[in-house]
């Protein structure tokens, strides 16, 4: 167990102060998807930071918004940030929710989708015509995260968490997961 | 000097987003096969997430110390304001299927006309469960199209199914007191705007699904104004028992 010290991040500037913010967040991670950070997963929209008068140290909003309406894995998170500020030796934090604009896979970093592919799990295409209510839509060709074929079907569209889908590989034979587009 | 109006439009939409996520999570561990099992579980959880934006965005308009929490544990029946279509039983898998396509579908259009509402706030929660309600219609439609136009037993269950569920669903159209006063003060949606889109939706669905629909018949009523089926207690009796019986039960 880490002692909070509110020293321990020794910064001048508020612009540092966010940077390493930033720094740690980067290490809180999805609960469900413990390779992406809540940084990869874009659910981190905004952090501002202003100095705390009264305490003499720096008061941290952490601006979030949920992947999902029902998430259960974003009340996780809000927590896991604010355990890794208070680690840090933050006390004046405030974890707020922001819905508009909606989060979108489009906001997942290059690098997450890079570290999803490699635990097994197949990356977001960007956005496309498959986020329409029409029945029977041509299926979206994902590749195996794998054996990276692209011969593979859609089992279903709910998988084993709100954000995916669940596909198989006709060639390698295995049941995979998709981050479904949002 | 808060406004009743808002928050019975507010409830209206929580409660009905609340009460058919209730009824699909019946489902839960009882689904016909797993994946649809996960499907009808996920769908629950969204619409229950939905929900909650709802109930919390009203106990913030309220201001009287109410929270998502005692609105959905501690109001009883005649205070809910979600249509008698959501509280429905369950019955077979057709029966969810239709009562899910008929809501989503309605959700859809509901959802796409509120993220122009004057309310920030409504319009933020309808732009996000827009999308997840996207997946909810194509996911219903698709089943009621492979049941309908599936082998006779299937296509006889939906054929039952419309019968018992299609005088539920003239209620979704037909405002109550705090829609037209929304409406008027422009944070509610024109029901009358999004029925056409729904019957054609329906429509068209029912057509590939080689399902007549009724001709124009007499429609239940009453839900969004407290008066409720007897099924309504007995899902309040379920959901609300823990916090009835053990206030405040934190875990």
């Amino acid at each position: 167990m880490e002692i909070p010290n509110k020293h321990r991040i020794v910064t001048t500037t508020s612009e540092e102060v966010k940077q390493a913010v930033l720094f740690l967040l980067e290490s809180v991670t999805d609960p469900e998807v413990p390779v992406l950070s809540v940084i990869d997963l874009g659910v981190v929209r905004d952090i501002i930071v202003n100095p705390n008068p009264e305490s003499g140290g720096w008061s941290i909003i952490v601006q979030v918004t949920p992947t999902y309406t029902g998430c259960p894995a974003m009340d996780v998170m809000k927590t896991t940030i604010r355990m890794a500020l208070l680690q840090a030796g933050f006390t004046d934090i405030s974890i707020t929710s922001v819905l508009s604009p909606a989060w979108t896979t489009d906001w997942m970093s290059e690098h997450g989708k890079e570290k999803l592919k490699a635990y097994g799990i197949a990356p977001p295409q960007y956005k496309q015509a498959v986020c329409t209510p029409d029945s029977f839509q041509e299926e979206e060709a994902i590749q195996c995260p794998l054996c990276h074929s692209y011969h593979t079907r859609l089992v279903s569209q709910f998988g084993s968490t709100a954000c995916k889908a669940l596909y198989q590989c006709h060639d390698c034979k295995e049941p995979f997961d998709y981050f479904k587009c949002h | 000097m808060h406004n009743k109006t808002l928050i019975d439009y507010t409830l209206h939409l929580a409660d009905n987003a609340l009460i058919i996520g209730h009824r699909n999570s019946e489902w839960c561990g009882h689904g016909p096969v797993l994946e649809q099992d996960i499907a009808i579980s996920n769908i629950a959880l969204d619409l229950i997430g939905q929900a909650r934006n709802f109930y919390q965005y009203a106990a913030t308009v309220s201001g009287n110390g109410a929270t998502e929490d005692t609105l959905a544990y501690l109001r009883d029946a005649i205070d809910f304001k979600n249509i008698l279509l959501v509280e429905l039983p369950n019955g077979d898998w057709a029966q969810t299927i239709l009562k899910q396509f008929f809501f989503s579908t309605y959700q859809y259009f509901l959802y796409q006309q509120l993220q122009n509402s004057k309310d920030a706030q409504l319009a933020a929660i309808a732009e996000k469960a827009l999308k997840e309600v996207t997946y909810h219609v194509r996911w219903s439609s698709e089943w009621v199209i492979r049941l309908g136009d599936g082998t006779l037993e299937s296509k006889n269950r939906m054929l039952r199914a419309i019968d018992e569920i299609w005088s539920y669903t003239g209620e979704m159209f037909l405002a109550a007191s705090y829609e037209l006063q929304g409406i008027r003060e422009e944070y509610a949606v024109d029901l009358s705007e999004i029925q056409k889109n729904w019957v054609q939706k329906i429509t068209s669905v029912c057509i590939e699904a080689t399902l007549p629909l009724p001709a124009d018949t007499w429609m239940q009523s009453g839900g969004k104004e407290g008066k409720h089926t007897e099924y309504l207690g007995f899902i309040l009796a379920d959901m609300q028992f823990l916090q009835r019986a053990y206030p405040d039960a934190d875990w």
